[in-house]
């Protein structure tokens, strides 16, 4: 009993600071400052997810929330500029009622949500009791996550680690500078590519 | 800044220290994946995290001498031509698109074998694509 009580404080504290780091960033003019306070912000979603016991999900996070997109989004201040642009001061009163009431409903449409962690929930009638009734023998791998990402849901794996080849391929499209400078004839240029790709 | 950067005692001797660490924790963490939190995707970031950490530190003309960039440019097709490569094994093999099964006499030793194969594709294929970002990003800021 005292152990939930703790992990209740736990949970009250990551998500005030949460929700403050969140209210910091919308304040905040300086992006270098945004941007460092984007990965806390997926720090504390990361503790977060711990506490919920979904640690795959938090390693992810943080890896990729906290540590990768910040030192991208770092890359991308140095290539553009640092600073936001003021915008109108004026209050915009359409959008701001749009979301509000976009907000209220998220949140009305939350209260028919089963509680956290109920074992009557749907989603632990569908799929989930055959993945870990069956994932022991059937795959052999203890982490049942990994089981279910790599094996019953391989298709998926391969669509979405095809998605992060595709945009890295993008990226360097976009970014990438030419291996030659500019000024060679187009034709010399294709067949000195061709040399080098048969070279090496 | 950036010669500022190059020039912190501290910082250039911490990374030096932790960097094998780094690097063979994503190891840890791509090959443990069955039995730990952890996976091709997190190894894959964790590792790109350790290079991208030894271009930060030690500029990018270093970064270049120690790793050809364009390794990455091949191993980001590899890590999905691999994954791909083992669901067509297992169609020739006759089973069914990526059905691990087959793959060996065991059904149980097929499916650890896909799984250990497809988890190293989807490492190589992470790794490559965010260092590689990170370092068109850089070679244009840098000039």
């Amino acid at each position: 009993m005292r152990g939930r009580c703790l992990i209740g404080l736990v949970d009250i504290l990551l998500i005030t600071l949460l929700a403050a780091t969140a209210l910091v960033i919308i304040a905040v003019r300086d992006l270098f400052a945004a941007v460092m306070l984007a990965g806390i912000f997926s720090l504390i979603s990361a503790g977060l997810f711990t506490v919920m016991d979904a640690v795959d999900v938090a390693f992810t996070e943080a890896a990729v929330g906290a540590g990768i997109s910040t030192v991208l989004m770092l890359g991308t201040l140095m290539l553009t500029t640092s600073r936001e642009r003021r915008g109108t001061a004026r209050i915009q009163i359409l959008p701001l009622i749009v979301v509000t009431l976009t907000g209220a409903a998220l949140i009305y449409g939350t209260l028919d949500m089963p509680i956290y962690g109920d074992p009557q929930a749907p989603v632990h009638h569908h799929v989930a009791p055959e993945y870990i009734a069956d994932s022991p023998h059937e795959v052999g791998v203890p982490n049942i996550v990994t089981a279910v990402l790599a094996s019953y849901r391989g298709y998926d794996t391969l669509g979405e680690t095809t998605v992060v080849f595709i945009a890295g391929t993008g990226v360097l499209l976009l970014l990438k500078r030419p291996r030659r400078e500019a000024g060679a004839e187009p034709t010399k240029n294709t067949s000195g590519d061709q040399n080098q790709t048969a070279s090496g | 800044m950036k010669e500022s950067i190059h020039h912190q005692v501290i910082l250039r001797v911490v990374a030096k220290i932790l960097l094998p660490y780094i690097l063979l924790f994503a190891l840890y963490v791509q090959f443990h994946g069955d039995f730990s939190p952890g996976g091709g995707f997190q190894a894959g970031v964790i590792f790109a995290a350790g290079i991208i950490l030894y271009t930060l530190i030690f500029g990018i003309e270093q970064a270049y001498r120690a790793i050809d960039p364009r390794i990455f440019e091949v191993l980001l097709a590899l890590g999905v031509c691999l994954y791909a490569g083992v669901g067509v094994w297992a169609l020739v093999s006759g089973g069914n698109f990526l059905d691990y099964s087959v793959l060996a006499h065991d059904p149980v030793h097929g499916q650890h074998l896909g799984i250990l194969l497809i988890e190293l594709g989807v490492g190589l294929t992470v790794t490559a694509v965010m260092v590689s970002i990170f370092f068109a990003f850089v070679s244009r800021g840098g000039r």
